[in-house]
Formats: C-alpha cells, structure tokens, sequence
C-alpha cells in the first residue's frame, strides 16, 4: 500500500547540467507519485533525452538531486548499478542486442543482474513475450522482427527486471503510425496497471491522454507545467502554443 | 565450368612454357631435386613442428594477452588514465617496431642481462618476442572490434544493471569478436609465418634447417620444400579467413535495425 506520506517514486530537484559550457538543464523539478506519469514536451535539443539519461545516471548531474523512493540517487557514494536495477529504460532505437534471440534479451538482466534462477526468468520472460505476442518468436534475433514488435521488446526487456520506475525516449518517433499504435497501446496498459513513469514523446493525443503532469521544456528549463488539459487545450506561453502547433495531433491507430 | 576449363588451360600452357625454356633442367636440378627434398624431409619436419609449436603458444598467449589490453583500454575514468595510457603506449610501441627487431632484442639482449632466473633457451625468448609483437597487433584487432560496437549497446545494457565487465563480456565482445575473426585469422597466419623468424636465435626450425641442408649440397630445393610445409598450413587458413569475411559482410547487409540507431 502506498499512503500520501510514503515519499514520491522519484523526486528531481534543481537539475542542472552543462556540456562543457552549454546549459542543457536549467534547474528541472518534478515529482513522480506511485502510478503516475510525467509526460515532457519540447522541441528537439530541448534538453528531453539529456533530462532522462540524468534520471538513470547514463550522465553525471552537475547541481540538484535526484530521489528514489526518498534516496538520493545523485549521491557520489551510491552504487549506479544498483539504482540502475531499478529503473528501466527504453531507447527511441530499441538498443535490443542483435546477438542474442528475442528470449535472451528479456532473459538477460534478470539472470545477470537479478541472479535469478535460469528457470524462473525463462517462465518469466515466456510471460511476458506472450503478452506482447511474441510467444512463437522466441528463438528469433532481433533484426527479424517489425520495428513495432522490436520496440515491444525493448519494454518488456526493461519490464523483465520489475523496475520500479519507466523511463521512455521518444519510442515510437522511429515508427510508422500504425506502428506506433501498438507500442503506445502497450505503455497506455501498463499505466494502467500502475506502473510509474516517465516519458518523452511528441505523441500529444497521447501525452493528453496518459500524462498525470505534463512539463514542457525549451532550452533546458520548463516553461509551462500542469494537467494534460490545462497544457494543451490553455496553453499560457507563445512557445508552448507554436511547440503544439508544430506537432503531430493524432495518435497512432492501433486498438 | 568454363571458369574452371579456361584456369586449367592457363595452367598447362604455363606449365608447359616454363619447362621447355632452355634453362628449365638446371632449375629443375637447383630447386626440385626429389632426391635433395626426400633427403631435407626429417629435418624438415622437426623443424616444422617446432614452427607449429610456438605458433599455437604463442598464438594463444598473445590472443588472450591482446584482449587484456585491448579491455584495459575501454576502462574510463581518471583513475584509469595511467593504465590506458601505458595499453596504448605499449600498442603504438610494438605496431611500429619490425618483428625480427624485437626478436634480437629479446633473444640476444635479455641473456645479455645475465638475469638469474630467466630462461636462456632461445625458443623461449624468441616466443616472447612473438608474443610481445603479436600481443599489440592482436590488442588493435580488437580495440577496432569493440570500438564498432555501438554506444547505444553500452548504454542500454548498463541502463539495464549491467556492470561495465558484463556489459563487455556478455553485450560487446560477442559482437565484437563476431566482426574481427577475419582480421585475427590474419593475424595467425602471419603469426604462423613469422615463427621462423625465431631461427635468427640458432633454433632449428624449418627454415633454419632447410637452410642447413641446402648449404650442405648447395642445392635449394629444401628451401622449396620448406616453402610447400608452410603453405601446406597457411593457404587453408587464408581460405578460411576470406570465408569468414564473406559470411560477416552477408550478415552485416541484412542486419536491419537490430543494433545501432
Ligand atoms: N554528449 C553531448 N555532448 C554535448 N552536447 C550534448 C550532448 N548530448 C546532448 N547535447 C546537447 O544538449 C542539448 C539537449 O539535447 P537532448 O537532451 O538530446 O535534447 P532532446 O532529447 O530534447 O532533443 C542539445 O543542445 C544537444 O546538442
Ligand atoms: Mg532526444
């Protein structure tokens, strides 16, 4: 059970970080509560992917913290493999690893990693794949699949570990429409199931449909933030507006 | 079919052509005396095991020895610096010096030395300095491999909880090895070659004791006959070597978006 004084799943503070002498992230800060999802906006070289790779310390923060579960996580003390394990993280190019077969990739974390027993992580992974239809392509590499089923993959490859929280990159801006719909469909599920997260996406319709908050970002700082309604049908900054304006509106179909 | 017949002709005509040339008995004498080879071949082929020998020694130590360092070389971080440094020094080193250096260096300096506890059998030191040299080619081989891998991989199987030495062992060196196993088989063939440079040292292998029998008779034909042993070994790994390369280009062009980005 969660209760409203339990900390937040992910706590971000005063996020700054600079590539050399650039300013990428102007002191971001959001909350992340049990189950919900912050949806960030913004046009490319925002700061979006450089905000998530932060969350998963793929890159060093230069000011602010980060918490997970209420532990600082931007701690030089903390082991980054452990806070790894319990994120999970899926890349706007899938990233699946053409070497190993549909049901290695989902086998592989939890058995390295996870140290679990061959057999429960096979029972698990066999799961999953079912799920996302994938049960007769288990023996399969990667490079045969649609883009649409290796991007399924790829989150049931991040979901194989239990994560507790979802980070997701532009994952279907590599993906035709029709396409795009399945992988949406799956992440719209797994909202529903609970599952924390924290994506960024140029899929308004989407966005609108599944974010708790939305933050827009324009050179590394949020401009505009609040409810899907609010942003998108009130939207308060010219740039924000011209940003919407620009966008994809429609969702992929897929159900 | 006509590939093949129109090779065979060319075969035969040259044959043909080269031994009515005036001068052919002579060299027939001088290069392909059966008596000279059949009398060469004992010691021929003690010399050749000896070849086969440091070959397959030599051949492992510096492929696992490369490897090492081609990984120290991947380790980031300032703490690492001074041993990415020296991998690199040590690579950039032994690339640009000229094999048979590096043998008389180790083979005739380090006795020089007079180091107790070192071994002084020439074999010994002229593997070391096999090894030394084919280490760094070996490291470069496959520093370029893992350096083909994608980051993308990297940062997925880390994002995933990998640590960095799982991240190499499970995710890039299987890629990587898969792409270089051209260029290492290259390298063993050049390996295999270079073995007889160890005979600058006084160790008898095939060349050396080809050169022993034709100094005796002042007839080459031991030369050939070592020559013949030596492709007897390196053509089979040549053919393997351009198989392997046309499988690895086969399996890059129909590798969709798999990996990279
Ligand atoms: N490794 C890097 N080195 C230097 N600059 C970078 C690097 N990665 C991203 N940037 C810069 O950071 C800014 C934000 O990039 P990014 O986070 O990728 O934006 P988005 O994902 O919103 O398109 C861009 O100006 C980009 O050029
Ligand atoms: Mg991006």
């Amino acid at each position: 059970m969660t209760t409203a004084t339990d900390p937040p799943v992910l706590s971000v503070r005063g996020l700054v970080k600079l590539y050399g002498d650039a300013v990428v992230l102007r002191g971001v800060g959001f909350d992340v509560r049990a189950g919900q999802a912050v949806v960030l906006v913004g046009g490319s070289g925002s700061g979006k992917s450089t905000l998530l790779r932060c969350l998963n310390l793929l890159e060093t923060v230069d000011d602010g913290e980060i918490l997970l579960a209420g532990e600082e996580i931007t701690d030089p003390r903390v082991n980054v493999d452990r806070v790894r394990r319990r994120i999970g993280v899926v890349f706007q190019s899938y990233n699946l690893f053409p070497h190993l077969t549909v049901l290695k990739n989902v086998m592989l974390a939890p058995v390295l990693v996870h140290r679990m027993p061959r057999e429960a992580a096979r029972e698990r992974a066999r799961a999953l794949l079912d799920r996302i239809g994938l049960a007769d392509k288990l023996d399969v590499y990667p490079d045969r699949l649609s883009g649409g089923q290796q991007q399924r993959l790829a989150i049931v490859r991040a979901l194989a570990t239990e994560p507790s929280l979802l980070l997701l990159d532009e994952i279907t801006s590599a993906l035709d429409p029709e396409l795009a719909g399945e992988v949406l469909d799956l992440v719209g599920e797994l909202k529903r199931e609970g599952m924390p997260m924290v994506l960024a996406t140029h899929e308004m319709a989407f966005a609108r449909e599944l974010a708790d908050e939305v933050l827009v970002l324009d050179d590394g700082a949020v401009i505009e933030r609040g409810a899907p309604e609010r942003v998108f049908g009130d939207p308060r900054q010219a740039r924000t507006r011209r940003l919407l304006a620009g966008a994809r509106q429609t969702r992929g179909s897929g159900r | 079919m006509i590939a093949a017949a129109s090779t065979a002709v060319v075969a035969v005509a040259v044959v043909v052509g080269v031994t009515h040339t005036s001068g052919w008995p002579r060299v027939r004498q001088r290069f392909f005396s059966g008596t000279e080879i059949a009398a060469a071949w004992p010691a021929a082929r003690h010399g050749m095991a000896v070849n086969l020998e440091l070959f397959a020694a030599c051949g492992l130590a510096a492929g696992a020895l490369g490897l090492l360092v081609a990984l120290l070389r991947t380790l980031a971080g300032p703490v690492f610096l001074p041993v990415r440094l020296l991998a690199a020094v040590y690579t950039d080193l032994f690339r640009g010096l000229p094999v048979i250096l590096v043998v008389y260096l180790v083979g005739f300096g380090v006795p020089a030395l007079r180091l107790r506890g070192f071994p002084s059998d020439p074999r010994v030191l002229g593997g070391a300095a096999l090894v030394l040299t084919y280490t760094a080619y070996v490291a470069e081989v496959f520093r370029a491999g893992i350096e083909s891998v994608h980051p993308s991989q990297v940062a997925a199987a880390r994002s995933l909880g990998l640590s960095h030495a799982q991240t190499m062992r499970r995710v890039v060196l299987p890629q990587a090895v898969r792409r270089v196993a051209p260029a290492l088989l290259n390298d063993a063939i050049s390996l295999q070659k270079d073995s007889s440079l160890v005979s600058v040292l006084g160790v008898v292998d095939a060349v050396r004791a080809a050169q022993i029998a034709t100094s005796a008779h002042f007839n080459y034909s031991p030369y050939v006959l070592a020559g013949l042993m030596f492709l007897a070994i390196t053509v089979p790994l040549t053919r393997v070597t351009d198989h392997l390369a046309v499988r690895a280009a086969r399996r890059r062009g129909d590798r969709r978006a798999g990996g990279g980005p």
